[in-house]
Formats: structure tokens, C-alpha cells, sequence
């Protein structure tokens, strides 16, 4: 047993740290968020090619730095912190945990795609109609001809606006609900018959309501089997969602951090708000929260290699622990600050807002709670 | 004790609720569903309408313009406005400088004031924090010098609700700087177009502009202006805050935002059925509900029990601390109903296109009404600051 990173690991998460912090302090980031495209694509850019950051997953044949889960999850924590925006879980983690598990000329094509940081890819899976079911599909993928073609409605697709390709979820077969008749499709981002809407979102990206109005897309957009998609989906949103714990993590331990540093610049009835024991008490419970979060991701990360019902529990128990963490954690942070935590000035709302999204981002507490009671609580 | 409605009671019911019926203004129908940001003429056209009636004001003594209504006929009233989902009243002027006016301040003060609130004529902020004294209220800096039968006040309050609206402000200055904090504290109403005052917008968590900083340079203010004595500024400013407190409770409010809460969870699915059949889900409902059942009751004791007459004491602090817990409950659990059309930001929506809707109607404010009610637990002295009051007033520790 061994819970010590590698040199590797501690390199990534350095020079991760070091430019984030030269190019991602809280004022840089409220401009680009706020201008038209929501973002500055040269982030994205340097994350790739002067960093070689896009890379972390993947192997070094495609010219990746050879890492897997734990590499995605010191990526998204050092995210975290700085409530970055890029698109490396949908991009890289999702996407890019698809193309590795399909393998095949499919990744050869497109891994280094994504490391090189030419390509963006969006994850279009959820359904209005679905709430966090996976299998709850009403969009459709006809066979036709040689291809397929897509009609449905997926919303809050974040990424969207910027994406180069879409990542969707559809319907070859199967009723509504089913587990089979589920197919994974890599598509063009710009294909005929793609309606997009685009919007900010409350945490400060982008993402888009999409409309599929028959849209042909060719066979090989096809990852894995035909109507023999879901465990690949699952499997690849069990470790989105782990990599959102860790992000969930970072942003966490922020909103503490920043909770300790005001208590005890803020004075009240003569001393530092620090000095009352409610809000120390408060405040080592935010700790202990933010320690929690960290294990249960290092847990869930470490278990995701585990045969489906372990991983899933596994996933489940840390994510329903980190949302309520973060719950409890942002609550906390924005009472702790008095009025000043509920302005837009201060960072520390816009942490509390980006761990408010991450508690229902992939399942609720209550989805992940109902999940792991299914598995490890069978008789 | 009994919980019953008299016969008169009854009719009184009824007779609220025909006039609701017809005189709330359809154009207003909705707005607080949707949770629509209210403009300053939404508030006023349904302040005029009950001015006009003659309901404006149902807590004041009837000599200066209250309804003589029964506590129970107040009840009734919040609790039919609140099921009809009428937008609130403007507390700063009707429930807060009215009655610290008509208990504390001169015939001359009554007689111009008071009318005006009545109207709408006038719409008033409270000035009373500053960036260094929230909590510590009483260290408030803000100073107001004597100069023949003015005082000139300088400094700079902060967190004025809706001052942007204001046309009268009532503030608390200093007016002795050696004196004990709590004794050299006086209440002035100030004309916010007086020359030296500067209103700056600060923009809270969902994009609201609901909160601002107001500056105060070398602004004159006649002393016929001050309420009460000078440097006794501090007894009114108690007096206030707990009745601050009692209005904060919501319980009519949160009732109605159940039903809300529980409309949506019929309306969204989980798998084949609707949300509210969710057993998790569901049960944070029943636990509302019962949670604001005990609210209830406790407010209602304190409305009609032995100590009625007394007017609102410490143990208010207990109906703002469950009152905004459960307020800030029901909007959580609101976001957490919408799933993931709690994301898109409202106010980034592009022109409306009926054919490709960004989630439905309901889900547009859910997020930002969640940051923004955060605030219930730090206004109005803050729930720990509360919970202190119950410790030090009523336990007496
Ligand atoms: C089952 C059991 C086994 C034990 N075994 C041992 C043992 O083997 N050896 C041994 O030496 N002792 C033992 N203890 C004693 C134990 O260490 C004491 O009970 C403990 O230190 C608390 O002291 P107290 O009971 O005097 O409570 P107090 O110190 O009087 O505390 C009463 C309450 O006040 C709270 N409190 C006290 N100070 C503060 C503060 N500064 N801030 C906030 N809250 C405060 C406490 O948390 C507690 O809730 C045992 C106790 C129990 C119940
Ligand atoms: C939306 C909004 C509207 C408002 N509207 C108005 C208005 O119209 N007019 C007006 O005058 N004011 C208004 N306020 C100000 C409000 O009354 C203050 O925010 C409140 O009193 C808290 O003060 P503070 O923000 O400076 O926080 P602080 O006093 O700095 O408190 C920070 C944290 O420390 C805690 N704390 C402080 N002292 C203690 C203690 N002794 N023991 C334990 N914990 C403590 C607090 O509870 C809080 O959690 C408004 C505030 C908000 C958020």
C-alpha cells in the first residue's frame, strides 16, 4: 500500500499550479468568462502544447504522458482552485476515457487530437426528461444506409458552444428506459441539421441546448458496440464523476482557505471573527469536510479499475460524500463572510456557485445514495 | 385555547379573499412565480391599490392609519396574501421607520411622515451598517456633527436594500464620540436627494441589484429630522430590530413555497414517475412541512398567547432563525428538484425561441434564488448573532 504520488505525478501537479497561477488569478478569469465567447482559447492552447497537460491520460505511444485516472484527478483539483472553465473533463476525461476504453483507429485518430488541443469535444448525454438516468433516451440514431441518423433534444450540454465534436448518447434500439439499445457516437460539432442554443451558465461556463433534426452521421462515428453502449457510458461517467470530486476538492478546500484568511482579517466587537469558537467550531468542520473529500476521491479513483458493482459503489459512496461536503462547505463559507460573501466582488461566491452545480453534476447525493444502497446494501 | 376561526373570522376570510380576487393587478399575476426581479412600480401599484382600501398598514394603531384588525384577522390577511402569491410590501417604510416614527417621534414628525408612508409616496432604505460594523452595529462610525439647527453627517453606511428606489433614508450616526458606544448613537431620516449622497450599486450572487453603498459627504440634515433624544438613537434602532425580526419568520411565505416546490416535483420526472413519488425527495418535503408547522405554532403563540401584548421580544430571534433556515431550505430543495436546468444563468438567455426552450419556466431563477437567499440567515443580525440574543436574553448565560 503506498498513498504517496510519483515524482511524475508531483511534476504534473506543480507546473499545473505554477501556470494557473501566473494565468488564472480571479480577475483574469472574470474577463474572459464574461466576454462574448465565454473564454481565452489560448489557455487552452498552452495547457497543450506548452504543457503537455492534455496529455496527462493518456499513453505515450499517442504521445501522452502515460498517466490514467490519478493524473485526471490532480488535473481537475488544481482546476478546482482556480474554478478554471477549461474543457478538460468533458475533453479529455470523458472523450478521451471513451476513446482509450474503444482503442482501435477510432483513439489513433483522435487522442492526439486531443492532446495536441485541436480538438474539443462536448459530452451530450443528459434529456430533459431523464433527471441522471444514463439509459432514459428519447434521442434516436436511425441505421440508415451505410450511417445513422440522429434526432433529439440534449440539454445543458456544457463545453458546447466551443466544441469541435460532440460526444452523444442515442437510442439504436431498445424502449425509453432500457439498458440495451444504447449507442456512444463521436460526431462533428458542425454537422448539417445541428441546432444549437448557447447560454452562460450559473457557474460561469458555456454550454448549449442542442437539437438533432436529422442529422446523418457516418458509421464510424460509432464507439464500441452497436445498442451495447451503456457499460461503456457508465464506466466513463463513473470516472467523469470521480474527476469531479477532485475538482469538487479543490474548490473546496478554496472556499476553506479563504473562509480562514477573512475570519481573521474581519473584525467585529473588537476582535478577529476567528476568535469565537462557533465559527472555529464551523471552520474545523469545513476542514474535516474538505479531508473527507480528498480520500473519498483518492477512493473512488483508486477503485475505478474494479469490476462494474464495486466501481459503481465505490463512485457512488464518494460522490454522494462530496456533494454533501460541498454543500456544506460552500454554505458555510458565504455564512462565515457575512453580506460580503453573497457579492459578486469576492471570489468566494463564485467558488461557492461551482461547488453549489458540482453537488448535482452526474447525481445528486440522493441519486448516488439510492445507487450505492442498490449495490452494496443486495441481499 | 383553541385554534378555531369565529363565524366573524370566517366572513372576514372571505371578504379578504373577494377583494384579492378583484383587485390584485393581472399584470402582476405570475411575476412572483416566476420569480421575476419586481421593479419599484410593481411594489407600488399593489401598495396604492391596499392604501386605497385602507389595508395598507394592518399593524399600526388605528389612529395613525391601521386596520384595528384582530391578531387573528392579521394572520388571515398574511396568510390569504400569501396564498393568492401577492407580491410583499416594502417592509423599510410600513414596518420598520413607520412604527419607530409613531412611538418615538414628535406630532410634526407623525403628521408628515407617516400619510406618506401610507401613500407610497415615499419608499425608505434603512442605513445602519457600514463596511467596519455589521454585527458590532453599535460601532458604527458614521458621524453627524451639530451646526445651528442642522448636523452635518459624513461616512458610509453599506448593504442599503433597494436605496437605488429610495427617497428617504433612515440612519443611524454618531453624535457623541466619547460617550459609550450604545449611548452616543442617534436616528436620523435623511432626504436621499440631499446633496453629498452617493449611491454605488453592489451586485449580489444571482446578478440581483438589490443591496448598495451609500456615501454621505458633508450632508446637511435639519435636527427637526431626528427621531427621539440625541444620542438615544439606539433605543429606537432596538425597537426596530425586532420587529424586523418577527416579519422575517415568512411562515404564509414558505407555505405557499411548498406548494411551489411540491408543483414543480409533480411536474419533473425521476424514471417513469414524477419527482415528488421519490421517497428521498419526498421526505424532505414531509420535513419541511413539519418543520414549518412548528414555526407556525410557535409563532402563533407568541401572536396570540399570554404575551401578545407585549410586543416583540428576544424570543423573535427564534422565529428569524427557523423562519430563514426554512426559507433558505425551500430553495435549495427547489434547485435540487429542477436537476440539471438549474444551470443555464437566466440572464444570459438570447431573444425567447419557443421552439428550442432552454428547460422549462420554472427552473430560470432556481439557482440564483438559492445564492441569493443565502442572505436570510445573514441580514436583519445574523443567525449566530441571534442565537447569542437566545443565549444571553433568555437562557441567561
Ligand atoms: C466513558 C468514559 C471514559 C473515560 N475514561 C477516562 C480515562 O481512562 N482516563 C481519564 O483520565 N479520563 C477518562 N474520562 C474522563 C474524560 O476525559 C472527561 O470526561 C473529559 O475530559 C471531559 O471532562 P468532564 O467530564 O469533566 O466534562 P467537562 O470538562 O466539565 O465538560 C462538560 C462539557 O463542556 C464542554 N467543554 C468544556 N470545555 C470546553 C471549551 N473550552 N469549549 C467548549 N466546550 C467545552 C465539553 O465538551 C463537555 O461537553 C472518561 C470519560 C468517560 C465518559
Ligand atoms: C442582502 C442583504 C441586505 C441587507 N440590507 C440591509 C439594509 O437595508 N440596511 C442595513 O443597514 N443593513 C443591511 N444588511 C446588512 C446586514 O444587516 C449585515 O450583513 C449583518 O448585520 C452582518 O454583518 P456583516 O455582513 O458585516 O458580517 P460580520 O458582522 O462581519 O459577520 C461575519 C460572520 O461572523 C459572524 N459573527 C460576527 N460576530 C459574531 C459573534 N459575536 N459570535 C459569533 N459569530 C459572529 C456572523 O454571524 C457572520 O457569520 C443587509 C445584508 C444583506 C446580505
Amino acid at each position: 500500500m503506498d498513498f504517496t504520488y510519483t515524482e511524475t505525478q508531483d511534476m504534473i501537479r506543480d507546473t499545473l499550479a505554477r501556470f494557473l497561477g501566473d494565468t488564472y488569478d480571479f480577475e483574469t478569469r472574470q474577463k474572459f468568462i464574461n466576454s462574448d465567447s465565454g473564454r481565452d482559447p489560448a489557455i487552452w492552447t498552452a495547457l497543450a502544447q506548452e504543457l503537455g497537460m492534455l496529455g496527462a491520460p493518456f499513453a505515450e505511444e499517442h504521445g501522452g504522458l502515460g498517466g490514467g485516472a490519478l493524473e485526471n484527478a490532480i488535473v481537475m483539483e488544481e482546476l478546482g482552485k482556480v474554478i478554471g472553465i477549461e474543457p478538460y473533463l468533458p475533453t479529455v476525461v470523458i472523450a478521451g476515457g471513451a476513446l482509450k476504453a474503444v482503442g482501435g483507429a477510432q483513439a489513433d485518430a483522435f487522442i492526439p487530437e486531443i492532446i495536441a488541443g485541436n480538438a474539443i469535444i462536448a459530452f451530450a448525454y443528459a434529456e430533459p426528461q431523464g433527471r441522471y438516468d444514463l439509459a432514459n433516451l428519447r434521442t434516436t440514431a436511425k441505421k440508415d444506409g451505410a450511417g445513422y441518423v440522429l434526432n433529439g433534444h440534449k440539454g445543458v450540454v456544457y463545453a458546447a458552444p466551443w466544441a469541435t465534436h460532440l460526444l452523444v448518447t442515442a437510442r439504436t434500439g431498445g424502449n425509453q428506459r432500457d439498458r440495451d439499445g444504447v449507442s456512444l457516437f463521436l460526431i462533428d460539432a458542425n454537422l448539417p441539421g445541428i441546432v444549437r442554443r448557447d447560454y452562460p451558465t450559473v457557474d460561469g461556463n458555456r454550454a448549449s441546448e442542442i437539437y438533432f433534426e436529422n442529422v446523418a452521421i457516418p458509421a464510424d462515428a460509432l464507439l464500441g458496440g452497436e445498442g451495447a453502449g451503456l457499460p461503456l457510458i457508465e464506466q466513463v461517467v463513473d470516472e467523469a464523476t470521480v474527476a469531479v470530486c477532485a475538482e469538487a476538492t479543490g474548490v473546496m478546500q478554496k472556499l476553506h482557505e479563504g473562509t480562514l484568511e477573512y475570519t481573521q482579517q474581519r473584525k467585529q466587537f473588537g476582535v478577529p471573527i476567528a476568535k469565537f469558537q462557533v465559527l472555529q467550531h464551523r471552520m474545523v468542520d469545513m476542514f474535516m469536510e474538505v479531508e473527507q473529500a480528498r480520500s473519498m476521491t483518492i477512493m473512488g479513483t483508486l477503485k475505478l479499475g474494479l469490476p462494474a458493482n464495486e466501481r459503481m459503489a465505490a463512485v457512488s459512496a464518494a460522490k454522494a460524500k462530496v456533494a454533501r461536503g460541498a454543500n456544506f462547505v460552500g454554505q458555510n463559507a458565504i455564512q462565515t463572510h457575512g453580506g460580503i460573501g453573497i457579492t459578486q466582488e469576492l471570489a468566494i461566491g463564485h467558488y461557492f456557485k461551482r461547488s453549489t452545480m458540482i453537488e448535482s453534476q452526474f447525481g445528486s447525493a440522493d441519486h448516488h445514495m439510492d445507487r450505492y444502497e442498490r449495490i452494496a446494501l443486495a441481499d | 385555547m383553541d385554534m378555531e376561526f369565529s363565524p366573524e373570522d370566517l366572513a372576514f376570510q372571505q371578504e379578504v379573499r373577494d377583494f384579492i380576487a378583484e383587485n390584485y393587478p393581472a399584470e402582476l399575476r405570475g411575476k412572483q412565480d416566476e420569480g421575476e426581479e419586481l421593479s419599484k412600480e410593481d411594489f407600488l401599484v399593489w401598495h396604492k391599490i391596499l392604501h386605497k382600501k385602507g389595508w395598507i398598514a394592518p399593524a399600526w394603531p388605528v389612529e395613525y392609519g391601521g386596520t384595528g384588525w384582530t391578531p387573528t384577522q392579521r394572520f388571515i390577511w398574511s396568510e390569504e396574501t400569501a396564498r393568492a402569491d401577492c407580491i410583499r410590501l416594502m417592509p423599510f417604510g410600513l414596518a420598520m421607520v413607520g412604527p419607530v416614527i409613531y412611538t418615538f417621534g414628535t406630532p410634526e414628525q407623525k403628521a408628515h411622515f407617516l400619510p406618506r408612508i401610507l401613500s407610497g409616496e415615499d419608499w425608505w432604505c434603512q442605513g445602519y451598517s457600514e463596511p467596519g460594523s455589521g454585527s458590532d452595529l453599535a460601532s458604527l462610525r458614521t458621524a453627524a456633527v451639530p451646526d445651528g439647527d442642522d448636523y452635518i453627517v459624513n461616512g458610509q453606511k453599506t448593504w442599503t436594500t433597494l436605496a437605488q428606489h429610495a427617497d428617504w433614508g433612515f440612519f443611524l450616526v454618531r453624535t457623541d464620540k466619547d460617550a459609550k458606544q450604545q449611548e452616543g448613537i442617534s436616528f436620523l431620516l435623511i432626504d436621499m436627494k440631499s446633496p453629498g449622497i452617493t449611491v454605488r450599486p453592489i451586485i449580489t450572487l444571482g446578478g440581483e441589484h438589490e443591496v448598495n453603498e451609500v456615501w454621505l459627504e458633508d450632508v446637511r440634515v435639519p435636527q427637526s429630522q431626528r427621531v427621539y433624544e440625541e444620542n438615544k438613537g439606539w433605543t429606537c434602532a432596538k425597537f426596530l430590530l425586532a420587529h424586523e425580526r418577527t416579519g422575517i419568520a415568512g411562515v404564509a411565505a414558505s407555505k405557499r413555497g411548498i406548494e411551489k416546490v411540491k408543483a414543480i416535483a409533480r411536474t419533473e420526472l425521476d424514471g417513469d414517475k414524477p419527482l415528488l413519488a421519490n421517497a428521498f425527495f419526498k421526505r424532505k418535503v414531509a420535513d419541511l412541512e413539519v418543520d414549518l408547522a412548528a414555526l407556525e405554532f410557535t409563532e402563533l403563540r407568541s401572536l396570540a398567547g399570554p404575551n401578545a401584548n407585549r410586543g416583540p421580544g428576544p424570543e423573535s430571534s427564534l422565529l428569524k432563525i427557523k423562519g430563514s433556515e426554512i426559507q433558505q431550505r425551500l430553495t435549495e430543495l427547489t434547485l435540487e428538484a429542477v436537476g440539471h436546468y438549474g444551470a443555464p444563468y437566466f440572464r444570459g438567455f438570447g431573444e425567447g425561441d419557443n421552439e428550442h426552450p432552454i428547460g422549462p419556466d420554472y427552473a430560470h431563477r432556481a439557482a440564483p434564488t438559492y445564492f441569493n437567499t443565502r442572505k436570510t440567515t445573514i441580514y436583519g443580525g445574523s443567525n449566530e448573532i441571534q442565537r447569542n440574543i437566545i443565549a444571553k436574553m433568555v437562557l441567561g448565560l
